[in-house]
Formats: C-alpha cells, sequence, structure tokens
C-alpha cells in the first residue's frame, strides 16, 4: 500500500497537538484537544482504504471489498469516517454543554480534582513539612 | 426462520426508546414499554442461547450482504449467554428505578431515564452480537451516549465533575478504537472480525503483537484494568443508585468481552500479549482491592471491588486455555449479577441510613434484618466462600491457573489467592461497620446522589423485591453452576479453536 506522506505528516501532528492539549487543565482546551485528536484518528483511517480515486461506482459485478477494482478508491473507510465524525460531534457538542454546566456551577473553566487527590492535599495540610496547598472552594471542611 | 430473532434485542430496545420520547408525559405507558421491551428480550436472548448451544451460532448478515461486505450479527455461545446475562440483570435494575422512582417521584428526569434506559440496553446487546469491528465501535459509542446522559442525569456539581471525567475518558478510548479500527484496516483489508482473524495469519508477528496490545488498551480503559481503571471508581459513585448498579454489573464487562473476543479471535495465543494479560491481572487485582480497603463511602469501596475483580477475568483470559477461558465466562456472569446486587442493596441501605459512609452507619442488623442477609449473601459470593457463586468461578480460574505450570501463572494465582482474602476483609469490614455495633443517629449527607428524604421515604416494596431478586439470581448460579460451567466450557472451546466461529460467519466452503 503506497501512503501519502502529506497526510501521514498531519495525522502526526494532529495527534501530537491534540495530546498536548487533552493535557491541561483547562477544559475548553481539553474539548479542543479530543477534537483535533478526533480528526487525526479519521483521517488515518481514510487513509488506510490506500490511495484516492475516482468516486466508487462500477458497472461491473462483484468488485471485492478490500483492495477495490482498479483506479477507484475504497469506499469503506469513507464511510467508515462519516459515521465516527458523526458521533464525534454528538459528543463533543454534549462535552460541550457539560463544560459550560461546569462553568456556571463552579464559576472555573477547570478540570476539577480528584476525590482522591482532595484527601491526600487534606493529609499534606496536617503535615506541615511539605509545602500546602492554596485551598480551593470545593475543599470541602 | 430463527434468525430473524438475532438483531431483535438491539432493534426492540431502540426502537421502544423512540416511542419512550414520544410518550415522555405518559409515566405508566413507559414504565410498561420498557418492562415489556426488555421481557422480549430476556425472551429472545434465552432462545438465541439455546439454539447456540445445540445448533451452533446464528449469524444474520445484515441487508443481505454476504459475510465480509456487510455487517454480520453473531449469536455463539459466548455471546448468547452474556445477552441472557445482560437482559436479566438490565430487567432487575429496571424494576428497583421504577420502585425508586414511583417513591421518589422525580417526573423530569424519570422522563429521560427510560429512553436512555432502553439505548444503553440496544448499545449492551449490540456489541455482545456483532461480528464487525467497526460496528462494535458504534456499539461502544450507543452505549456509552446513554451512559453519559445517565451518569450525570441530576446535573449537580458531583455529577457534571464525575462526568466530565468520565466522557473525556470514554471519548478518548474511543478516538483510538477508531485508530485501532483504521491501522487493523490497513493491515489485514477489512473489519469483518471472521474475516480479519483469516487474515491476520498473513501480518508479521510484531505488527500483529502491536495492534493485539493497542486494542487491549482500547478495551481495557473501557474495562478498567490496571492501569486504565482510575476514571472508574471516581465517576460511577455519584450517579443514582440504579444507575451504578447497572454500569457496574454491564458496562466494564462489556469491555471485558471485547477484550476476550479480539484476542483469542484475532491475536490467538501470542505469548507476549499473554504475559501482559497475566502481569495487569494481578496488578489490577491486588491495587484494586487495596483501594477497596482504605475507602469509606460505601460506593466508592464497591467501585473499587469492581476493578479488583476484573482482574479474575483477565487472569482466565491471560492462561489461554480451554479451562481458563471457561473459568474467566463463568466468573464474568456471576460477577455481572453479584456487582449489581451489591449496588442494588448499597442503595437501599443508604436508604435507611441516609448516608454512604460506613463510618457513620451501625446497627442496621437489627433496624432491617433483611437488608442485612440480602448484603451477606451477594458478599461472601464476592469473596469467594463456598459453595456460592464466586467461590466456584474462582476454583475454576485457580485451577486452570496452576495447571498452566509457568512461573507467571504461579504469580497471578497467588495475587488472585491473596485478593480473595483481601476481599473478605473488605466485606467484613462493611458488615462490621454497618450492620453491627450500636443504632447510628440518622443524620442525612448533604449530598446524598438518591434525592430522598431520609427518615421520610419508605423504602418500596418493588425496590426490595428487585434485590431479592438479584440475590436469588445469584443462588441460581450457584445451584445450576454444573451445567452453567459445562456450558462455559463449550464456549471457551469454540473461542480457543476459533473454526466454529469463522466458519459461522464467512460459511464453511472458504
Amino acid at each position: 500500500m503506497s501512503g501519502n506522506l502529506t497526510l501521514a505528516l498531519l495525522v502526526g501532528v494532529l495527534y501530537t497537538v491534540g495530546t498536548y492539549l487533552l493535557l491541561q487543565r483547562t477544559l475548553t482546551r481539553v474539548v479542543l484537544g479530543l477534537g483535533l485528536l478526533g480528526h487525526g484518528a479519521n483521517l488515518l483511517l481514510l487513509q488506510a482504504g490506500g490511495p484516492a480515486g475516482e468516486a466508487p461506482f462500477s458497472t461491473e459485478a462483484g468488485g471485492g471489498v478490500a483492495g477495490v477494482a482498479g483506479g477507484t478508491a475504497d469506499p469503506l473507510p469513507q464511510a467508515m469516517v462519516l459515521t465516527a465524525i458523526v458521533i464525534t460531534f454528538g459528543v463533543t457538542a454534549f462535552l460541550l454543554a457539560l463544560a459550560y454546566r461546569s462553568w456556571v456551577l463552579t464559576g472555573e473553566d477547570e478540570v476539577q480534582d480528584d476525590v482522591e487527590d482532595r484527601r491526600l492535599a487534606r493529609l499534606s495540610h496536617e503535615h506541615p513539612h511539605e509545602p500546602p496547598r492554596a485551598p480551593r472552594p470545593e475543599d470541602d471542611p | 426462520m430463527i434468525r430473524v430473532l438475532v438483531p431483535l434485542p438491539v432493534v426492540l430496545p431502540l426502537l421502544a426508546a423512540g416511542l419512550s420520547i414520544a410518550f415522555a408525559r405518559h409515566q405508566r405507558l413507559q414504565r410498561a414499554m420498557s418492562l415489556v421491551t426488555l421481557t422480549s428480550v430476556l425472551v429472545v436472548a434465552c432462545v438465541l442461547l439455546h439454539r447456540a448451544d445445540t445448533e451452533g451460532a446464528t449469524v444474520v448478515q445484515l441487508g443481505g450482504w454476504a459475510a465480509p461486505a456487510g455487517i454480520s450479527l453473531v449469536a455463539d455461545r459466548l455471546s448468547a449467554l452474556l445477552l441472557v446475562v445482560s437482559a436479566a440483570v438490565l430487567l432487575a435494575v429496571l424494576l428497583y428505578a421504577i420502585g425508586q422512582g414511583v417513591a421518589d417521584g422525580r417526573r423530569s428526569t424519570l422522563a429521560v431515564f427510560h429512553p436512555c434506559y432502553l439505548v444503553l440496553g440496544a448499545g449492551i446487546s449490540m456489541a455482545f452480537l456483532t461480528g464487525d469491528l467497526f460496528n462494535l465501535f458504534v456499539a461502544f459509542e450507543v452505549m456509552l451516549v446513554a451512559s453519559y446522559v445517565l451518569i450525570t442525569l441530576d446535573g449537580g456539581k458531583a455529577q457534571v465533575r464525575a462526568g466530565m471525567t468520565y466522557v473525556v475518558v470514554s471519548l478518548l478510548a474511543s478516538v483510538l478504537f477508531v485508530t485501532v479500527v483504521g491501522l487493523v484496516y490497513a493491515a489485514t483489508g477489512t473489519v469483518n472480525l471472521a474475516d480479519a482473524a483469516v487474515r491476520m495469519a498473513d501480518v508479521p508477528a510484531g505488527l500483529r503483537v502491536a495492534l493485539g496490545l493497542t486494542m487491549l488498551v482500547v478495551f481495557g480503559i473501557k474495562a478498567a484494568i490496571f492501569p486504565l481503571f482510575s476514571w472508574l471508581p471516581d465517576s460511577y459513585p455519584t450517579a443514582p443508585s440504579p444507575v451504578t448498579a447497572v454500569f457496574a454489573g454491564l458496562l466494564t464487562k462489556v469491555g471485558v468481552y471485547a477484550v476476550i473476543r479480539t484476542q483469542t479471535l484475532l491475536f490467538p495465543g501470542e505469548d507476549a500479549i499473554g504475559a501482559v494479560l497475566l502481569v495487569s491481572a494481578a496488578l489490577t487485582m491486588v491495587v484494586g482491592i487495596l483501594g477497596a480497603l482504605v475507602q469509606d463511602d460505601l460506593r466508592r469501596l464497591l467501585s473499587f471491588t469492581i476493578v479488583s475483580h476484573i482482574g479474575y477475568m483477565l487472569l482466565g483470559l491471560g492462561l489461554y486455555s480451554v479451562a481458563g477461558l471457561a473459568g474467566a465466562i463463568l466468573y464474568t456472569v456471576h460477577h455481572i449479577v453479584v456487582q449489581t446486587t451489591l449496588f442494588l442493596v448499597a442503595g437501599l441501605m443508604e436508604r435507611r441510613e441516609g448516608t454512604s459512609s460506613i463510618a457513620r452507619a451501625g446497627g442496621l442488623q437489627r433496624l432491617a434484618p433483611l437488608l442485612a442477609v440480602l448484603y451477606l449473601v451477594p458478599a461472601l459470593s464476592l469473596a469467594g466462600i463456598p459453595p456460592l457463586s464466586g467461590f466456584l468461578a474462582k476454583l475454576g480460574l485457580l485451577q486452570a491457573g496452576l495447571a498452566d505450570g509457568s512461573a507467571l501463572a504461579a504469580v497471578a494465582v497467588a495475587a488472585a489467592i491473596l485478593t480473595s482474602l483481601l476481599t473478605l476483609l473488605v466485606m467484613a469490614r462493611v458488615w462490621s461497620a454497618v450492620f453491627w455495633g450500636p443504632v447510628a443517629e440518622v443524620v442525612p449527607d448533604s449530598d446524598l446522589q438518591d434525592n430522598i428524604d431520609v427518615g421520610v421515604a419508605r423504602t418500596p416494596r418493588l425496590m426490595t423485591g428487585s434485590a431479592v431478586l438479584a440475590v436469588t439470581g445469584g443462588l441460581v448460579i450457584t445451584v445450576i453452576a454444573g451445567p452453567l460451567y459445562a456450558l462455559t466450557e463449550r464456549a471457551a472451546d469454540d473461542l480457543v479453536e476459533r473454526d466454529p466461529y469463522v466458519s459461522a460467519v464467512l460459511g464453511s466452503d472458504r
């Protein structure tokens, strides 16, 4: 299978940037990061179908599934990418709604601390040889 | 004509979900529709299991497109068995949810609950039935999207925080899933599992292992195996009890099913993957149960036991023998029922005590003796006390592990025994804190997940009844363990041989 170098590099860049954004504390960046990762994955899937070609209409009967008859593009990955795009779109919309809700409730656009983390933070308050963490509103008494 | 039945466990709940939205204002009708639908799914699943066991896998090519081109639905022994168990559990939890909803009378969330619950059921059934890797991705998404809504049903602070973690982690796993589908397609030129199983033989060994491990990571996130589990105890406890119960019982097991199906079919007997599975099985078991040991919140504690016991199923798969796989399947069936039951009972306990903190509860044995029994039976079963189902499933796994003879398997078996003892300790700790001791004063938590007026709210008979039903289900598994183990052994045989599945999908003349 011959690959397309530009697309391959683009996939790499999308994954890199997506991963970087995903590791941020701000919810908006996390959402954007997931979006970019999704695009990277979709492009990868598209590339898996081989080189681009003509529209896959065939008048001859029995063109195989994989390795489609000469000159036409493989339609299967395109169909799968469409499905994946629709799904990612829906879930991203939900995620944005959730991030907005989080902002309404807490007033900040940040990933909230894990329950266990908070418990550890409280413990470290009781052992003052470690530098104390700035108190947060969600630290319950 | 029996093949008509195969898509029904997916189609029926989806249709009912649509109708359920249309009749959102008619609560009784919604409830009746959900009940009828899930009951019919259970009946269909039983028929499919019977047929799969007597006549081999039932296969449907959707849209009439022959195997590698179209999407196949396959009901073989493993799929049909898990379909039966999941349908039964969905039905029991539905009864519980209806009981709770009737008692607490929260109309707004209930109207959304039924359609989402049905879609969740459809997604789970589709994940079990599908014979196509991309369709498996779609099934996971259907299931997850419904679960996103269910986990954030209340929209409070805790739910949003937990929901955020849950959605982001799941979405990341989904992106990885699309990636691995792309890679498998690039390597084999097909996404049909049976076809890919045949073609995978031509893929270079190193690439095969890489694909297998990537797939293990994808499903490992969903199944919550070490070290990919930390999202689970953080997000599950914040949902309403029935939702947590069904998530605990089914969602992680769908991940486990996907691991078992793909690893046995596509990457059979790869030593490297087997070693990774055994190591991660041992760590999942031990780390999970150590987490449970230090928890005070009953729901978090139980969430850690889910993680821990996923390790047993991985152990069986890592051994890659008929006995190991049979043990893993039996353990999956047992764990679905028992873990769901424990969460249902935890919901009842919370209702009585007004708190999910075990330190602040006490003396429940005197207040609610029935509840004590309902807790004790699944708790002992989870810990693996004979003669309950947990003991039988663990025995099968340990025997398979010892028969394997490798050092790694021996370590994993030792970890399994240690985990079993620690589980007993955890369960006993809950027992002595919640059921023994002086009767604690009821001081409701400010952040109860189940919006109840503690002290005023009754526990409806339907809720207790469905918990009794679930406990009975666990006992039934114990009673029929003999035939059930024989069935799982036949299912494991199919998995190891691979040919029954492949030839059922592609046709035997291949």
